[in-house]
């Protein structure tokens, strides 16, 4: 059975495969490990398919700047409930390194953090069942917000203090 | 429902002098509320695993302790109105054992709710604009300040706007909600630092610029607990308009590089001191040269609203009097420890102490609750404030109605004239309350009372603090104390290490442990006996802390161990 993913907002059929999942398919779009790029760069690139980047949490975001247009995707993954390193890995990809393609959540990701999650940058997620069809009330959790951030992930436009309100409301 | 304050007793609120909720913090705080009942639903009904819930309720302040939840709630940099306080005072009788425990770092704990009704709980306090989001967990914290901000004569300029910046720049950030370990912001403008910015994740200082604008002084890296450490200089100016496109620069710093395998080692100040300041500095001005410039420039015209909230309120127009003279001698006591200047001629700023001796340091009732808030109407403009040392303070009270609101607070049992001595001690709720500690603090407390109850004595030691915790995490902030008292567990039995020469204010530094560890019954008789030394080496206006800092440890050192304790 496909993966089930959301992305936009919407719930579809993952389209990608990561490495293992790819056998047999050499025109599907490929996720890989950085390791897994970075040891036969040459050889994915001179594949046709499509190509997305998974990042551990350890990794810096700058290991990928000069190939950053080579991918269509880049995934962060969230080892347990407390890892928090992803959401400035997708800040600074939305912000700093201006990268536009799909941004992948995965790993422990839950309808508790996919707001954050969105505000940061993540546009798709990786979502167990139960969690993925409570997603929808869950991108709506807070109808505000104080801070800036690129919300690259949120269906609908937030309302924020910090633009969206007169200074003198 | 915080304004228009008419009581039955007749008092009426005549300013607001605190920031008001407006739709856009209503909205979240009733959201939050919303999330978290449902949050709380499914874990009681098995759909999160007990350690799902613990990320997701320690991010709203809900510890499960030793007997009960332990529910924390914010007091945004100390301030109440007198209609919070209430709430407050409601909720304990309501939900709880019908007391409080106002803690170090401005916020207000409830030792015994039930976790189903922490939903509940919660949605009262959303009515008067209370919250308990971000008081616990590995988030950035209330943000906490000066109590005496915006009255004290010491003041380059009042830090409130500031911290309510922060605080709502910090509420729900999407990018730090799950930091390597908890992250706690103190803010001052004084030459005093009353909220031991020191020892804080990150210290905001006012300062006066080179070109005489005020800005800020930031540092960073200081804390206490297991390692602590006093804050350093990142950087020694930094204009206004700067100040969160800077502070969101250390966090992702942090957030990326702090570590994150070892729960001991991933405060930021471990982070710090590995890679040295310097290193720390040039990633963090590198990290903010890319976004100092971005949508979180402050703008005058927000700052400026900020400050709309925190004028000063319609003060009489008086002159100095001496209350104190020709009064009682409990009183003349009274007003001298528990009161303190104030800018404003004819004007006082009040402690109402909560070290009573028979009491948990901290400990308030909920009917001691609506007295100090109907006190608050009548004599200090509606508003009441927390302090770090676990105290309340009325801001502004006339002097010459000083004695009328001893005379209540007397009888109410919260005018112990003790504030700034010895039984003036900070203290966690220790090994009653909570799982984490290794020994009492509540009883050592008594018994400390219990040895030192010659006020006279006291008043001669002058100003001495004392600060204990039931473990090494440091919520009673035993290091900084001038004497310090920590719980360590010496094969099931309760001990105390004992250190000397710590502070917290402008002039921080970390106590340093006399020796091995000393029975509970013991912990009086060594205070005595460091007394003792300090009483007959001390210089004319030498404080405690002073003879520490001449003498060193070991005349303290000789004394305490030359004989066995006597009691």
């Amino acid at each position: 059975m496909p993966r089930r993913l959301l992305r936009d907002g919407l719930i579809v059929d993952d389209d990608w495969s990561y490495l293992a999942e790819a056998e047999g398919n050499p025109a599907a779009p490929l996720i890989l490990t950085l390791a897994e790029w970075q040891s036969d760069r040459d050889r994915w690139l001179a594949q046709d398919r499509r190509l997305g980047v998974v990042l551990s949490p350890a990794h810096r975001v700058e290991l990928l700047a000069h190939d950053i247009k080579r991918f269509a995707l880049i995934g962060a993954d969230f080892s347990g409930p407390a890892e928090g390193r992803g959401y400035s890995q997708a800040r600074l990809l939305r912000e700093h390194w201006k990268f536009t393609g799909e941004l992948r959540a995965r790993g422990y990701v839950r309808r508790d953090q996919l707001f954050f999650m969105a505000r940061c940058g993540f546009n798709s997620f990786e979502l167990p069942d139960a969690d993925i069809e409570a997603a929808h009330a869950a991108l709506a959790t807070f109808s505000w917000a104080y801070q800036p951030s690129n919300d690259a992930g949120l269906p609908l436009k937030l309302r924020r203090r910090w633009r969206d309100t007169p200074a003198t409301a | 429902m915080l304004s228009g304050n008419w009581r039955p007793g007749g008092y009426r609120t005549y300013r607001d002098a605190m920031y008001r909720y407006d739709v856009v913090d209503k909205t979240l705080v009733t959201e939050r509320v919303a999330q978290f009942r449902d949050q709380t639903r499914r874990f009681l009904a098995g759909e999160l695993t007990e350690e799902e819930f613990r990320h997701l309720r320690l991010r709203n302040g809900l510890y499960i302790q030793r007997h009960a939840p332990m529910l924390r709630v914010a007091i945004p940099y100390g301030l109440l109105s007198s209609a919070q306080l209430r709430a407050l005072g409601s909720i304990a009788r309501r939900y709880d054992r019908g007391y409080g425990h106002f803690t170090t770092r401005q916020n207000i704990q409830y030792n015994w709710p039930k976790l189903e009704q922490v939903p509940d709980i919660l949605a009262e306090l959303a009515e008067v604009e209370m919250h308990s989001i971000q008081t616990s967990g590995n988030c950035i914290r209330n943000t906490t300040s000066d109590h005496l901000a915006g009255v004290t004569p010491d003041e380059l300029e009042d830090p409130r706007p500031w911290c309510e910046l922060i605080r709502q720049w910090s509420t729900f950030h999407p990018e730090f909600t799950y930091l390597p370990r908890k992250f706690k912001i103190a803010v001052t403008g004084a030459a005093q630092d009353r909220a031991a910015s020191q020892v804080h994740d990150v210290g905001v200082h006012i300062v006066r610029g080179p070109s005489g604008d005020l800005g800020f002084e930031i540092l960073a890296g200081g804390g206490l607990g297991r390692t602590p450490i006093i804050g350093q200089v990142v950087r020694e100016f930094l204009p206004r308009e700067h100040l969160l496109s800077y502070l969101e620069a250390i966090l992702r710093v942090y957030n990326l590089e702090g570590r994150r395998d070892n729960i001991h080692k991933a405060r930021i100040k471990i982070l710090v001191k590995s890679i040295g300041i310097e290193e720390f500095r040039r990633r963090v001005e590198a990290e903010w040269l890319n976004t100092r410039d971005s949508g979180l420039r402050v703008d005058d015209a927000e700052i400026a609203r900020l400050r709309g909230f925190f004028v000063p309120p319609a003060y009489r127009r008086l002159t100095d009097s001496e209350p104190a003279a020709g009064k009682s001698t409990a009183f003349r006591a009274w007003y001298r420890y528990n009161t303190t200047a104030h800018k404003v001629p004819g004007y006082r700023a009040v402690y109402i102490s909560l070290k009573k001796p028979d009491v948990a340091p901290g400990d308030i009732t909920d009917t001691q609750m609506e007295l100090v808030a109907d006190l608050a109407d009548r004599f200090s403009f509606g508003e009441v404030r927390v302090t770090h040392t676990q105290n309340l303070l009325f801001a502004d009270v006339e002097q010459d109605k000083t004695f009328e609101l001893w005379q209540t607070l007397e009888k109410a049992g919260l005018a112990t004239p003790n504030i700034g001595t010895l039984t003036d001690m900070i203290s966690c709720p220790g090994l009653d309350f909570c799982s984490l500690a290794n020994a009492g603090s509540i009883d050592v407390a008594k018994l400390i009372n219990e040895r030192f109850d010659d006020y006279d004595y006291l008043y001669d030691l002058g100003e001495l603090e004392v600060k204990m915790s039931g473990c090494m995490n440091a919520c009673g902030h035993h290091h900084v104390g001038h004497i310090g008292i920590l719980g360590v567990d010496k094969s099931g039995q309760e001990w105390y290490q004992i250190t000397i020469g710590g502070a917290a204010g402008a002039d921080a530094s970390l106590g340093e442990v006399i020796g091995p560890s000393v029975a509970k019954t013991d912990v009086p008789e060594t205070i005595a006996r460091l007394l003792d030394v300090y009483v007959e080496r001390r210089r004319p206006d030498e404080r405690f802390l002073d003879v520490v800092r001449r003498l060193g440890v070991k005349p303290f050192k000789e004394k305490v161990y030359a004989a066995p304790a006597a009691a």
